[in-house]
């Protein structure tokens, strides 16, 4: 049996799709109990390959023959060498390309929706590691919202939709992720804007981001307008684009809310995020359809791999946004939340430009889940 | 330390170190110790894990330049 090499945007087509499948992840049990591929309809069996050296017959009943059986590894290597065990035992499998390092980094375009005057919204999902990016073209011209650092993956996009790229932001200094923002306004000679609250200690030029800052797409009459909405980081900073979408950054999720604490001040911005979540979000048209920057569980996909929903049915069902006491609220965001995202100071050091690790460090600093939110 | 036998996996990538180390522990009596070198970070986590699956014990681990070292003491 030929054994079968998957790459991640193959996997990823599985999960939006809901496809079945089968992946025998051979990382170690504490690295698959951390972080795995997650989709919709996957079932999975986790054996080290260190276990399997002596040979796979033990593990070959637990194998289905009746759906597509993937192989998973860290980076490829072990992988391989147990796709082939089993190639070898007649089964037809395959293996990961890259391993969960290929999966952390793919990113999925997705179209949300058109915007007026023949104007595009797309939603970049990575899936591995939870990141939701944005690019808004109108015209001849784009807009990026929150970019990780795989610039290409952007600047590839604007090339092939023929538009130019004028305009990227980032809703705030990030901790769990490589910001590519600047890296891509360097590149295309667009304006890079940060939050200035979250800035002071950066060490490159940005353009600030206020409150009420308008930029406009194109000649049309497509406006990216941002509100600032402090919580998540003294800087946060949401958008609304063509007064039909809010891109509400690390503030709010699906089914989640955003932590105070990434930057250690959890106890000094829990009131931001009450006043951002519970009066400025208020105040705004139910109809906007919430994109953040994130999601935590695949169950905050759409059907079509997207991630957003209407304003008002999160404020009907998101628990974060339903907690009536603000005692009660103040005591779930600062108290028993999930571990920090992994290298999250380091990657803060490095999305204000102190550090400048190489790409392979940039990797081991992204690997794991996203931990941005209190759910 | 008394060290049997010294495998030098550096350079060589997830799964080889872990496959060699083992073939080469054959070799040796229980009791006995190996020492391995490696450069591959993924050994740093494997190591560990294996040998408390095959039940050898790490003795001593240390990293000098970039290489780290193992002191495998065979069940």
């Amino acid at each position: 049996m030929v054994v079968k090499t998957w790459k991640a945007a193959d996997v990823a087509r599985y999960v939006i799709d809901n496809k079945e499948l089968f992946i025998l992840d051979v990382r170690n049990e504490d690295a698959f109990e951390d972080w795995k591929i997650d989709g919709h309809k996957f079932e999975y069996l986790n054996i080290p390959y260190f276990e399997l050296l002596d040979g796979v017959e033990e593990i070959l009943p637990k194998i289905p023959t009746d759906k597509d059986v993937l192989v998973v590894c860290a980076k490829e290597g072990s992988s391989i060498m147990v796709a082939e065990m089993l190639s070898d035992a007649g089964r037809n499998v395959g293996y990961l390309a890259g391993g969960m390092k290929s999966w952390s980094t793919y990113l999925e375009p997705i179209k949300v929706g058109d915007l007026n005057g023949g104007g595009e919204l797309y939603q970049f999902v990575r899936l591995g590691k939870g990141c939701l990016s944005y690019m808004a073209i109108s015209e001849g011209e784009a807009a990026i919202i929150d970019a990780v650092r795989f610039t290409e993956v952007f600047t590839k996009f604007a090339e092939e939709k023929g538009v130019e790229i004028k305009h990227v932001f980032d809703t705030h200094l990030h901790a769990d992720h490589i910001s590519g923002g600047r890296h891509i306004a360097a590149a295309t000679g667009a304006t890079y804007y940060l939050p200035p609250k979250d800035a002071e200690e950066v060490v490159f030029d940005f353009t600030a981001l206020e409150d009420g800052l308008t930029v406009q797409l194109g000649s049309s009459q497509i406006e990216v307008g941002a509100l600032y909405s402090p919580g998540h980081t003294i800087g946060s900073t949401s958008f609304v684009i063509d007064a039909k979408y809010l891109l509400t950054g690390d503030i709010l999720f699906i089914d989640s809310i955003g932590r105070p604490d990434l930057a250690g001040l959890a106890e000094d911005w829990v009131g931001d995020l009450r006043e951002t979540l519970y009066k400025r979000y208020r105040e705004l048209v139910a109809d906007l359809v919430v994109l953040p920057a994130h999601f935590m569980i695949i169950e905050e996909l759409n059907e079509d791999g997207t991630v957003a929903k209407r304003l008002g049915d999160l404020f009907a069902e998101n628990h974060g946004l339903n907690v009536e006491d603000e005692a009660v609220f103040r005591k779930m965001v600062t108290d028993g939340l999930p571990p920090q995202p992994n290298a999250y100071q380091e990657i803060r050091q490095v999305n204000m430009g102190k550090i400048t690790p190489d790409d392979e460090e940039q990797t081991e600093m992204e690997i794991g889940p996203n931990r941005c939110a209190v759910r | 330390m008394n060290i049997t036998k010294t495998l030098d996996a550096k350079g060589i990538a997830c799964p080889m170190p872990i496959v060699r180390t083992k073939k080469t522990i054959d070799t040796i009596n229980s009791g006995e110790v190996l020492e391995v070198l490696v450069t591959d970070k993924g050994a740093l986590s494997d190591f560990p894990a294996w040998s408390k699956a095959s039940g050898h014990t790490i003795l001593e681990t240390k990293e000098e330049d970039g290489v780290h070292f193992f002191y495998i003491q065979k069940a």
